[in-house]
């Protein structure tokens, strides 16, 4: 395989592993107002993700980095094309992050109401705009011959990606509802387990629609087949979720993500971001890419260190396997 | 202003901010990691309570050094495209080995750290906030190397428009990185300990826990000291690579504008902004030639020469840094610095042996020290970035050819205002976070409660 594939693959895993991982701890931060009726089971809900949404933030940063190091065309046309929508990731992430980190720091309701604020904000913003993003990736936006972005803010918002962008946020959401159903015990995990119910009766159409969609406009045999797969395993989390199979479900949900990923950087190969203006202007793995100099050094890092960052990710998951419940939260 | 001058302000602010934060991590994590070493051996209360309250102050400054660091990762393709296309193949693999080599490890351990206290045994927990001091040392080795590499790219040939690398071995080990790690990473120190100090200082005067915050005040001082003097080893170091590498910096770090031997250091000038006039100044004489070139009567290029030599080698233009910009910020570097650490000094003296200082004056020096590194840090970057003008990557690339053609001044305008309203927001919310924590002092440990059922120890 040619190491441009190699690393076109590797970044597909980085946003994978985002969208397994920080999915999830968006989706909790999304439910915050539904689950936690009083402070006690807020902070029940928030403690789920506590020890993990940092490290799950950082397949984000290593996906950039690694997209500036593998292909330096693809990150500067894409991060200069998409300003503002990114500018309005940055700033959810802002506070989300600190909302973590500040809202059990002071007593006072209004104090926390703010931080709740903030998480929910936080997580359902770009919720939305991820997938608003690669469905525009998805769809092509307009790339001149300098590799310029040249349209501009509205056009990113068409009908194609904002359905993309209700299809990340219905999918984190419903991933999220599952995650604390499995990891906590008492009131909170029936209740998510009842939101996670109704969330899969609205995830599937839309999600459905989505792929429906883009097997119109692209029909790639591989990228149907993978898409076909996340449905099945989509639609396979609804009697999971009912039967109350947490771990099974969970396990729906992750690979709905990890499969949807998939499908989406298989349709877009060897494009990584395709030119409606003139298919000659597309960025592709070939003309977006470094040198092979480059591409081998970065090869031998990420598999040495890939495989280490794995084995002590999933043990955080390990110690912290116990399922959380009201009792365990100081009074 | 078009979108480029913005994008240059944003870059400033952003990083500047950025690196308020991130020194009091890389600093204050080890010495948390210490006092805990220091309990898991010993059994001391002291040091558990110590632990724990440092430790506190460390989480609420790293949540800020966390989020800013997002941006940092974007804005380079966000505002800087051009920028970007030209050096992603050099500049985007160190960058890409920090996030997988030391951001996964420090937020990973820091997250089994912060919630781990009674879910790992003793020892493990302590190695869970070791590795994480570890992954953010190796962080800050990682982006040096990339910041290096503008100041002195190495590794590197031109390929069609643009940079390629050529040896990732020459960017990790550019002599410019050898010197720049140990002198950020001693300021890092400084800053951590300067913490320590002022903080204790504050309880002190009040009487509060001495037995918490005297062993403290006493590891901040010696901290800064230590720290300090391998601040200046350091930097006079990286003041012969800087010379040898970027003449001009140094040239206008001292407004010199003739080639001369035996240069004098001015500590303080009066004269016209530019330094061209000089009415009135106090000299340390050689002292210039011997920073620059490591003998008292060695010869330091001066600006009109270096702009005649600059404008044969790279064409018309105006190769000149801002003079009082970089003049100033590199007194003022050197200045806060070294004022810290007389305060250590006095701290230390005065408070010798079993003895406890009385001046007034004294205790408020120590309660101020906490600003003076951070002001030298800030300074530092200053001078070092500002040096470096007109390029951003030096000899090969132009600040004026770095920006990012998509994207319009309204929207760089509105990058800028956004983000620079945001930090003034989460400025006077750690300020003030930070602050109530620091005064109500060390937690008291309560007794240990075997019941099976006994609520977690939540950190959120
Ligand atoms: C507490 C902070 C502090 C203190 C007391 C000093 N420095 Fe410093 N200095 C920094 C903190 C710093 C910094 C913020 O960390 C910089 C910015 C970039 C870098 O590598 O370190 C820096 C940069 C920097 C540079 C620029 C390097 C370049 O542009 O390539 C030089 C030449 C020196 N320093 C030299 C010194 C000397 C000779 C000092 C004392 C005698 C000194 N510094 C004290
Ligand atoms: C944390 C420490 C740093 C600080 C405080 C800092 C500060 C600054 C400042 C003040 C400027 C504006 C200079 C001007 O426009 O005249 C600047 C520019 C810049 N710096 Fe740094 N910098 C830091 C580290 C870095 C690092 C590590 C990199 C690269 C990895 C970097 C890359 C740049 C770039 C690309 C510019 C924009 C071009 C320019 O306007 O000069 N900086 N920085
Ligand atoms: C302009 C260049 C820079 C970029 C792109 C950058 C990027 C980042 C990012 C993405 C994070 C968040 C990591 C996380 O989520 O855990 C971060 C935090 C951090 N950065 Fe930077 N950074 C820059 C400048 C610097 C410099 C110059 C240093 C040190 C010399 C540094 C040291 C750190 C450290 C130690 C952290 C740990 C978190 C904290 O401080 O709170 N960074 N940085």
């Amino acid at each position: 395989m040619e190491l441009t594939t190699v690393w076109f693959a590797l970044i597909a895993v980085l946003w994978a592993g985002y969208f397994l991982l920080e999915g999830f701890d968006f989706g909790v931060g999304i439910l915050l107002p539904f689950v936690g009726t009083d402070e006690r089971s807020r902070r029940l809900a928030i403690n789920t993700i506590g020890p993990v949404w940092d490290g799950n933030e950082v397949w984000l940063l290593v996906a950039g980095g690694a997209t500036f190091a593998a292909f330096p065309e693809w990150y500067a046309t894409l991060f200069s094309g998409f300003f503002l929508p990114l500018l309005l990731i940055l700033v959810a992430l802002i506070v989300r992050g600190v909302a973590f980190e500040y809202r059990g720091k002071r007593d006072g309701v209004a104090w926390r109401k703010r931080w709740d604020l903030a998480i929910f904000v936080g997580s359902l913003v770009p919720a939305i705009l991820w997938g608003v993003a690669f469905g525009n990736i998805l769809r092509g936006v307009p790339i001149d011959a300098q590799h310029e972005y040249a349209g501009g803010f509205i056009g990113l918002l068409n009908p194609y990606a904002l359905l993309g962008g209700l299809t990340t946020l219905a999918l984190f959401t419903l991933h999220g509802a599952v995650f604390l159903a499995l990891k906590t015990d008492g009131p909170m995990r029936v209740q998510a387990g009842r939101i996670a119910e109704t969330l899969a009766l609205v995830a599937v159409p839309v999600a459905a629609g989505f792929l429906i969609w883009t097997g119109i406009t692209h029909t790639d045999g591989w990228g149907v087949t993978l898409s076909a797969a996340a449905a099945i395993a989509l639609v396979s989390a609804i009697p999971l979720t009912r039967a109350r199979r947490e771990g099974w479900a969970f396990a729906a949900t992750g690979a709905t993500l990890l499969l949807a990923v998939a499908a989406l950087f298989v349709t877009l190969f060897p494009d990584v971001m395709p030119s409606t203006l003139d298919p000659a202007h597309s960025l592709t793995v070939h003309n977006a890419s470094s040198t092979p100099y480059t591409l081998r050094v970065m090869t031998w890092v990420a598999v040495f260190f890939t495989p280490l960052v794995l084995l002590y990710q999933g043990w955080t998951y390990w110690v912290f396997r116990k399922r959380l419940k009201l009792s365990d939260i100081p009074g | 202003m078009d979108s480029l001058d913005l994008s240059r302000w944003q870059f400033g602010i952003t990083t500047v901010y950025h690196f308020i934060f991130v020194p009091i991590t890389i600093g204050l994590s080890a010495l948390v990691a210490g006092l805990q070493t220091a309990w898991v051996r010993t059994g001391k209360e002291h040091y558990l309570r110590a632990t724990k309250f440092w430790g506190k102050l460390f989480l609420i400054n790293f949540a800020i050094g966390v989020v800013t660091g997002i941006v940092q990762e974007f804005q380079f393709g966000m505002n800087w495209s051009n920028y970007s296309r030209f050096v992603g193949d050099v500049f985007g693999a160190p960058l890409a080995m920090e996030g997988l080599l030391a951001f996964f490890l420090e937020s990973t351990f820091l997250g089994l750290w912060i919630f781990g206290w009674d879910r790992l045994p003793k020892r493990l927990h302590l190695a869970t906030i070791w590795t994480a001091s570890i992954g953010t040392m190796l962080s800050a080795y990682f982006i040096l190397a990339a910041n290096s590499w503008m100041q002195h790219p190495v590794g590197w040939r031109m390929g069609a428009g643009r940079a390629e690398l050529t040896s990732i071995g020459a960017v990790l080990t550019n002599s410019t990185t050898l010197v720049t790690f140990p002198h950020t990473l001693t300021a890092c120190f400084l800053t951590a300990g300067a913490l320590l100090l002022a903080v204790s200082a504050w309880h002190l005067r009040r009487r509060n826990q001495e037995e918490v915050f005297r062993p403290s005040l006493r590891l901040g001082a010696w901290v800064v000291l230590i720290a300090g003097i391998g601040v200046l080893i350091s930097g006079d170091l990286q003041a012969r690579v800087m010379t040898e590498q970027q003449p001009m910096k140094m040239a206008a770090a001292e407004a010199l504008y003739e080639n001369t031997e035996s240069a004098s250091f001015s500590v303080f000038t009066v004269g016209s902004l530019d330094g061209r006039e000089e009415v009135w100044s106090v000299r340390i004489p050689s002292l210039l030639s011997f920073m620059a070139t490591g003998d008292p009567s060695g010869e330091v290029e001066g600006i009109n020469d270096l702009q005649a030599e600059y404008q044969e080698k790279y064409g018309e233009g105006d190769y000149t840094p801002i003079v009082p910009v970089t003049y100033w910020s590199f007194r003022l570097m050197i200045g806060f610095g070294g004022l810290a650490m007389l305060v250590a000094l006095a701290a230390l003296w005065a408070n010798r042996g079993g003895r406890r200082a009385t001046g007034r004056w004294l205790w408020i020096a120590g309660i101020s020290t906490v600003a003076m590194p951070l002001l030298a840090n800030s300074f530092g970057w200053i001078f070092t970035e500002m040096g470096r003008q007109p390029w951003t990557v030096f000899g090969l690339f132009r600040t004026g050819e770095s920006g990012s053609p998509a994207v319009s001044t309204g929207e760089a305008a509105t990058g800028l205002i956004v983000l620079t309203l945001l930090y003034g927001v989460l400025a006077v919310i750690e300020i003030g976070l930070f602050l109530k924590y620091a005064r109500a002092g060390a937690p008291d440990i309560p007794a240990v409660d075997e019941a099976e059922d006994r609520p977690l120890a939540f950190a959120y």
